[in-house]
């Protein structure tokens, strides 16, 4: 039962609630009830085709020839789509926001670089004939090499997945191979704490496994134009994305949809958009182009797999005094949407917490992987999950109450985040403080009076000298080629580490001057610490027993 | 192959179509009859959305061939009203907040209504076991257990 805690921050808003806290029936509902909500496969047409594809068995290989003679005389068969039939043959999702660069055939021509990606589609009269025709269809391959690990994939000397990115990684602003976040000096701050530790986690990839597949059917449309009927979760984008690999005017496609059968992220890729509509441009009818339950579970993109290893250190007294991580992101064998998960990722290091010095590396990295893509907060939910279990695991090694620590740490408005953003409307504080009242957590006097309202701010609020090289930057762009560090052979790094830049990280000239900062304000170096946002807690209690200690212990091995 | 002609009740009227030798009834009642409340989920009897009455029992549309209802009486989701008025499921089902992207409830329901059809006062684990072959991806089932529980009180209450 939802319940309003109207005493928390109440000066901060008005309770003229006209809607939320009062029930309200969704407009959809009657629909859904009473089996008149049209999916997009729920429309009729007279002379419907269907269309399947051929799919790569290896999940890398030069394709050395593709003979569809036996598919295009087979029953029922009206239309085999190649490669070169598709209009523009290399895309990628977010060009149409400007960002990166195309990679992804809808048909592939010259290699397969996953196991299911597509290489020719079949039209028949019906889903029977165009499945035994996709059979008939022979396609000779040259097997490649393969990498599935992301760090296996960053080495000196790794296949090269992508050509349109030979380091197999996505490469930011055209230059920089990951995303950074610097703030304050946490080499420095390693070295002077009470404790360090360092942890990997690993996220396995996740099939959204929505009960209506992804799935389109498009018809031709008086005016030249053509009817759509999408399974996508974001329709204009699918429209914008339709129409440049179709090099079609957009206002020619007319999408309905919205009406999603399920998505969690699942059902953005456009994925059978733009072959059901040059299905339908090439033969005229309608064309249904759906995704088989096998087909959707193994080769339409799951949420990608993440690796992410946080090395923390932290006073006896339970202050976080320096947090490094480095993620990697496996993107499979296209951009799709990883690129800006990554993004996502590095904004949300490091966590609700007020660390004086943060260190953060994200890696959009690709692999002979089905390709990634969104799924409910990715880019946050991984790293949030490793950020929490980390927490427990020093709470533990401090000898700490979880729920304390996580108090003790907690960002308070008015304080610096690692983004150089003040931060305000912060509530993590109430929410534990919430959560412990909720389930009989005993919590401190301290931690209880604790307020994410007082306390921030001050030198909380203050930017740390942060470690740059000598060109006042917080690190070079590094490409594949350039690096001497990079060539064939070199030692490979240890897994906790991110690859070398050059140069390493050098401390900022003992008086650097302001300008080398433009776009922060300088803090002097002699900066005071941090203070303890809240005194120690006197006598630490023996190691906590409760169940989230032991459940975080279960995931990760201790190094 | 050669076509075949079947003749059922859909929802209380007669229909006649000539199907496949192979041809599912969902695929039958689907795009042969336009009735496209149940769904395809899977094809493979893995997932529930296709569920149907055939004879008041549950069914999967989608692992049952057309030929096989030969004079039967198939109820889907469409004919759960009576009219303008909604069956108690489809009430509690609004009111419960037991659907999200619906793409389930039709299955559901029908699952629901084999249940109370055959057993008016069902206890929660029996509500779970008429559903366990139906999946939902996005409500978590703890608001359809709820509906159903709720509409099998309703109507309780309404036949005392
Ligand atoms: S479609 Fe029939 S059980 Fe999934
Ligand atoms: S409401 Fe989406 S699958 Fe049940």
């Amino acid at each position: 039962m939802l319940e309003f805690r109207k005493d928390l921050f109440a000066d901060e808003r008005d309770d003229n609630l006209n809607v939320i806290g009062k029930g309200e029936q969704r407009q959809d509902m009657l629909g859904h009830v009473t089996g008149r909500t049209r999916f997009f496969d729920d429309h009729g047409f007279d002379g419907l085709l269907h269309l399947k594809v051929v799919r790569s068995p290896h999940h890398h290989a030069r394709i050395r020839s593709i003979d569809v003679t036996a598919a295009e005389r087979a029953p029922g068969v009206k239309r085999v789509i190649r490669g070169q039939d598709v209009p523009l043959n290399k895309n990628t999702l977010l060009s149409l926001i400007d960002f990166g660069k195309d990679d992804e055939p809808t048909l592939a021509v010259d290699k397969v670089r996953y196991k299911g990606e597509p290489i020719v589609a079949i039209i028949a009269d019906s889903e029977a004939e165009a499945l035994a025709a996709v059979k008939l269809v022979r396609v000779s391959y040259d097997p490649l090499p393969t990498v599935f690990d992301v760090q296996e994939a960053l080495k000196p000397g790794a296949v090269v997945v992508n050509e349109t990115y030979p380091g197999n990684y996505f490469e930011y602003h055209d230059k920089y191979d990951h995303q950074k976040l610097r703030f304050g000096d946490v080499e420095a701050a390693f070295r002077t704490a009470d404790h360090v530790i360092e942890e990997r986690y690993q996220m396995s990839p996740i099939e959204h496994a929505s009960t209506e597949t992804n799935g389109t059917i498009a018809a031709p449309e008086t005016n030249n134009r053509y009817v759509v009927h999408s399974c996508a979760q974001g329709l204009f984008f699918s429209l914008g994305t339709t129409a440049k690999i179709l090099a079609l005017e957009s206002n020619r496609l007319h999408f309905i949809g919205g009406t999603v059968g399920g998505g969690f992220g699942g059902k953005v890729d456009s994925l059978t958009e733009p072959l059901a509509v040059l299905g339908a441009i090439l033969t005229g009818r309608p064309v249904r182009y759906v995704l088989g339950r096998e087909e959707e579970m193994q080769f339409a993109s799951p949420r990608g797999a993440e690796r992410h290893v946080i090395k923390d250190g932290v006073m006896r007294d339970g202050r976080i005094v320096a947090r490094q991580i480095t993620s990697y992101f496996d993107a499979g064998a296209y951009t799709r949407l990883t690129s800006y998960g990554v993004v996502k990722c590095v904004a949300h290091m490091p966590g609700p917490y007020t660390i004086p010095n943060v260190r953060g590396d994200a890696y959009c990295v690709f692999t002979n992987r089905v390709p990634a893509t969104a799924m409910r907060g990715f880019g946050v939910t991984g790293v949030d999950f490793s950020i929490e279990v980390q927490m427990d695991k020093l709470a533990h090694l401090v000898g700490i109450d979880p729920m304390e620590f996580r108090i003790l740490n907690a960002y308070r408005d008015g304080d610096m985040k690692a983004h150089r953003r003040v931060a305000h409307n912060t509530a993590l504080i109430e929410c534990v403080q919430v959560v412990a009242q909720k389930v009989n957590w005993p919590l401190s006097e301290t931690a209880r009076r604790a307020s994410s309202l007082s306390g921030g701010g001050g030198p909380r609020a203050a930017i740390p000298p942060t470690v740059t090289d000598e060109s006042g930057r917080i690190g070079r762009p590094e490409t594949r080629q350039a690096p001497p560090q990079l060539t064939p052979g070199a030692a490979p790094l240890p897994a906790h580490q991110p690859r070398p830049v050059v140069p390493v990280y050098q401390p900022p000239p003992a008086h650097q001057p302001a300008a080398a900062l433009p776009n922060y304000p300088a803090q002097p170096a002699d900066a005071a610490p941090l203070p303890a946002p809240a005194p120690p807690v006197p006598n630490a209690p023996a190691p906590p027993q409760h169940g989230a200690a032991r459940f975080s212990s279960v995931f990760t091995r201790r190094r | 192959m050669a076509r075949m002609p079947v003749q059922f009740r859909l929802n209380g009227s007669d229909r006649a179509v000539f199907v496949e030798p192979a041809e599912t009834l969902l695929g039958t009642i689907r795009r042969g009859l336009g009735d496209f409340a149940p769904k395809f989920g899977c094809g493979q009897g893995t997932c529930g959305v296709c569920t149907v009455l055939v004879d008041g029992e549950p069914r999967l549309g989608c692992l049952t061939l057309s030929v096989t209802c030969e004079g039967r009486s198939i109820e889907t989701a469409s004919g759960l009203a009576d009219g303008p008025t909604l069956h108690p499921l489809q009430a509690a089902f609004m009111e419960h907040f037991a659907a999200q992207c619906g793409f389930c409830t039709p299955g559901m329901l029908m699952a629901a209504k084999a249940l109370l059809d055959r057993n008016p006062n069902p206890t929660r684990v029996e509500v779970v076991e008429a559903i366990a072959g139906n999946v939902c991806r996005c409500t978590g089932y703890e608001p359809i257990i709820n509906a159903i529980l709720a509409a099998a009180q309703q109507r309780g209450v309404r036949r005392a």
